[in-house]
């Protein structure tokens, strides 16, 4: 399987989002480095927004992501509720 | 090794850019919508000609009639650079989206008498798609005008088009209650006579091949006309008056949105005009010729909420424009 | 920015379906192919602009909001770090001629992307994919101006920033980064979608504003860590929309399959020698380095790019040409680069130097088939000679390949030691290239790259003066001639970093914030 990945800014926003991304992806491999992470996975990544929700404890538009986003691979899906990246082969 | 890097005053070797500086003089810092757009497009040693515009280069001033000296005697009085023109649009956006929570939370749109809702989904709706003709015309002045200073506006224009349309979308879809109503809109805009006038406008400006003239025909002859006599009359006065304030409110953005982009439209137009006596004429005959096709394409449509009145009101609006434009130092 | 129909709250999608879709209509006063125009001439086929999938689902309201937000941090950082003299804080100042390349190579090419999507978003028919590319334009005018203003700061106090629009229509190395895009934008709509929606941004971006732009963090520019970052958040939307593209065109119609494959060889390898730049400010510009060249390849083109090449297959698109040459350069271009520029510093606008004995071992450990064999007995010959007062500086002129406009510094494929030469005729010339991929783009469209701005030639051909100058008069110097065309002060522009203006003023105020005023 290829890997997809998505990488974040380290801030005071994107410390939960990346715990609930870790929490919903257990084979993804987080990759830290100077004022980034980036979050490895095999095959696809979901980042749910009730996850997020949880640990922010307020809504969240998945939407705002892209504010502390830095890049990404993969086929994207995007619906209210969950970001998918994957490939298929 | 602690460092104070606060406490050190060190005096700069120079204020900007050369290219700036020689402009506004080397002695004064820049603003950032100087920095970020006198002489930003490049000027000089193309290496390609376009495949698909080989008779000119990449940016090439000759695409206009309009002759300019300085291409970046265009100003824009609203300063916008990316950062500006944003955060005022996000503000904007804001008091836009409460009062849509506001109308919706009320259930405002549902006290709204029967008829007045008619009349807005009929006269509204079919807009967006000129809206949307909009965004195409102000995208062709951003892609083929010269000189950042003109095209800069232009994407900003071309995406508040898109956003007005979209936020008539939005109307539509508060009012009608069912995504029907945008295809009723749609054909509306397609086979309805009243709406053939405008129809064909738009469609004739997607087809005009110099930058400015596409400038005139849009920013100043239709949306001169169009938002004040749709926004700022009909909507703003004569439908507040029967109970349609609502209305008024999910269309705010607009009204202000024209207020704001006209003090653009009239610098840039007076600039043009000023240049020479060619460009002056050149100005005056294609501000007649599209301001008399734009008053008549939306006389029809006009009718639709102002009936009988819809002669004396639209000519009401023609001669502010006119007396706008002589403002501007175009006598029509 | 909840919407809703009557009483039903309406999904992401369907919303901006509505949103979006039905706003185009079939033109009938006018023909769709006078609106249109330059849709049909590249020979793609597009049956149904409707099976276009969004890539992202931004309407205006959510962009504005968004955007404003990035904004207001990334500005509120420029002004701290321009109050706070910031530039202080970087490692040493070396560091600050990797981001004069960037002003100067970099910078002016967001401006063109903005022009070129707006191009491509005017020339579409179908309403998604011009309501995406037109996101994208007003995007790249943000990242024009955000890093104009970011660099601004640098630009008071450092020189070589300091005439970048000038330079850049003008300077020999500038030609480079220019006529890539100038290559892009002179294709059809089409074309430019797969070389700067699909090639660059999906495929080679990741390399410049993710590990690069890391690096900046790491040597201590907050403000170029903070456009470059603030940057990439847009560039995640706009490589989504190039692999759309690319998806989209190759559904439409089986014939469009060998266009496009010929506009991904061409592209990748166009886009690949670009990033020759980025290779060498990795490795040699950045004074704390965080990873190598190669190793930043690695990730972001055979790694992702390998995934991405894999997921296509199933249109019957193959990896792009030339990966065995590319495979065995990751090892040799930013040292044949680094050395190039080393060579001609009194012809740029920025300063190079020797590495220092941790930074040389540095690039043994990371290079270890190739830095000790080719390139550190060379770099430290030319230690010495600058120790014995002969700093080599080439006065010569280069040989230029036609279509990356780089001079001839390649080697053969397998042999290190050996340059790379290739040649054309056409009509009645030679045209030279410095590897068979730019030979073989020529070759496709010779009438487009004979056209090239060749800075040398134009040097040559007595182009590059400035008004009133004669070549002919007594002790004209060529050399100082062009340098005062590309309006670069000699002896402080130029020349090697070390005893330059930037290096003393760097050391002074550095040493005005760590002691006490005597």
């Amino acid at each position: 399987m290829s890997k997809v990945f998505i990488a974040l800014q380290t801030n005071d926003d994107t410390r939960q989002i990346i715990q609930a991304i870790l929490a919903d992806n257990p084979h993804a491999i987080c990759n830290e480095q100077p004022a980034m992470v980036k979050i490895d996975a095999e095959g696809s990544l979901v980042v749910r927004r009730s996850t997020i929700e949880e640990l922010i404890g307020r809504d969240f538009d998945l939407q705002e992501l892209h504010i502390n986003l830095i890049s990404l691979t993969g086929n994207v899906d995007e619906t209210d509720d969950e970001l998918t990246l994957s490939w298929n082969a | 090794m602690q460092m104070d890097l606060r406490t050190v005053t060190i005096k700069p070797q120079r204020q900007t850019f050369d290219h700036i500086a020689r402009r506004i003089g080397a002695d004064k810092a820049a603003t950032r919508y100087q920095e970020g757009t006198l002489e930003v497009q490049a000027t000089h040693n193309f290496h390609y000609r376009p495949t698909w515009d080989p008779d000119h280069e990449i940016f090439d001033a000759s695409r206009s009639a309009i002759k300019m000296a300085d291409w970046y005697a265009f100003k824009d009085p609203r300063q916008f650079y990316y950062g500006a023109y944003t955060l005022a649009r996000a503000k904007q956006q804001e008091t836009a989206e409460s009062n849509f929570d506001f109308v919706e939370g009320r259930g405002l749109a549902d006290t709204l008498p029967a008829e007045l809702t008619d009349t807005v989904l009929k006269l509204l709706l079919p807009l967006r798609h000129a809206a949307w003709g909009g965004n195409m015309n102000a995208a062709f002045i951003t892609a083929y005008g010269y000189g950042t200073a003109l095209t800069q506006p232009c994407i900003f224009h071309s995406m508040d088009m898109l956003g007005i349309a979209q936020y008539i979308t939005r109307v539509g879809l508060l009012l009608g209650d069912d995504v029907e109503v945008l295809d009723t809109a749609k054909q509306s805009w397609m086979e309805d006579s009243a709406w053939q006038g405008l129809r064909r406008y738009v469609e004739d400006c997607f087809v005009l091949k110099d930058p400015l003239e596409v400038f005139v025909a849009q920013m100043v002859a239709l949306d001169g006309l169009l938002y004040p006599l749709v926004y700022e009359t009909i909507i703003d006065n004569v439908l507040s008056s029967k109970g349609g304030t609502p209305i008024a409110m999910l269309t705010q953005f607009m009204t202000d949105w024209f207020a704001e982009t006209r003090k653009w439209v009239d610098a840039t137009v007076k600039t043009a005009a000023a240049e020479s006596a060619e460009n002056k004429t050149q100005m005056e005959t294609w501000i007649t010729h599209w301001r008399d096709r734009a008053a008549a394409a939306l006389m029809p449509i006009a009718q639709i909420a102002l009936g009988a009145e819809a002669d004396a009101i639209t000519s009401e609006v023609v001669d502010q424009f006119n007396a706008r434009m002589a403002k501007a130092g175009v006598s029509l | 920015m909840d919407m809703k129909v009557g009483k039903k709250k309406l999904g992401l999608k369907e919303k901006y379906q509505h949103m979006t879709r039905g706003l185009g209509w079939e033109t009938t006063y006018q023909s769709m192919d006078d609106v249109f125009p330059f849709v049909k001439y590249e020979g793609i086929k597009i049956h149904d602009w409707d099976k276009w999938e969004d890539p992202f689902r931004l309407t205006m309201d959510a962009y504005w909001k968004y955007q404003a937000e990035k904004e207001r941090k990334l500005y509120a950082i420029i002004d701290a770090y321009a109050q706070n003299n910031g530039h202080l804080n970087v490692t040493d100042a070396r560091y600050l001629n990797a981001i004069k390349l960037f002003l100067n190579g970099i910078s002016p090419l967001e401006y063109m992307a903005h022009r070129g999507f707006a191009m491509t978003g005017r020339q579409f028919p179908g309403v998604g994919a011009r309501v995406a590319c037109l996101m994208q334009s007003l995007d790249e005018i943000r990242h024009a101006q955000t890093q104009i203003h970011s660099l601004s700061n640098y630009n008071k106090y450092y020189n070589g920033f300091h005439d970048y629009r000038h330079m850049l229509e003008r300077v020999w190395y500038l030609s480079v980064p220019r006529s890539f895009f100038d290559d892009a934008v002179t294709a059809g709509p089409f074309e430019f979608m797969v070389a700067i929606g699909f090639s660059f941004e999906y495929v080679l971006t990741n390399l410049l504003f993710v590990p690069f732009v890391s690096g900046a963090a790491y040597n201590g520019d907050m403000g170029t860590m903070t456009f470059g970052f603030s940057a990439q958040s847009d560039e995640a939307r706009h490589m989504t929309l190039g692999l759309e593209v690319i998806k989209f065109v190759l559904e439409q119609d089986p014939d469009n399959l060998p266009i496009v494959q010929q506009w991904i060889d061409k592209w990748t390898w166009r886009g690949y020698r670009v990033l020759t730049l980025v290779g060498m400010m990795m490795d040699y510009m950045l004074p704390k380095r965080i990873m190598s060249w190669k190793e930043a390849w690695e990730v972001y083109f055979e790694e992702n790019g390998g995934a991405l090449f894999k997921d296509l297959a199933r249109y019957g698109i193959r990896p792009p040409k030339w990966l065995d040459q590319i495979e065995q350069d990751k090892d040799h271009i930013s040292h044949q680069a680094w050395a190039t520029f080393y060579n001609y510093a009194a012809a740029c606008n920025f300063h190079t130097w020797i590495p220092t004995d941790d930074e040389l071992d540095w690039l043994s450990q990371k290079y270890p088939n190739s830095f000790d064999k080719y390139y550190r007995p060379r770099l430290e010959h030319w230690r010495e000679e600058a120790k014995k007062g002969n700093r080599f500086y080439n006065k010569t002129l280069p040989m230029l390949c036609q279509t990356c406009q780089i001079p001839m510094i390649f080697t053969e494929p397998g042999d290190p030691t050996q340059i790379c030469y290739r040649e054309v005729d056409y009509k009645d010339n030679k045209y030279h290239f410095c590897s068979d991929g730019c030979k073989e783009i020529f070759e496709h469209e010779p009438e487009k790259y004979i056209q090239a701005w060749l800075p040398v030639h134009q040097i040559y051909q007595g182009n590059c003066f400035e008004e009133g100058v004669d070549p002919t008069a007594e002790g004209f110097d060529p050399l100082s001639a062009v340098l005062d065309y590309y309006h670069l002060a000699q002896g402080r522009d130029n020349l090697d970093f070390e005893g330059s203006e930037d290096q003393k003023n760097f050391e002074a105020w550095r040493g005005m914030a760590t002691k006490n005023a005597a």
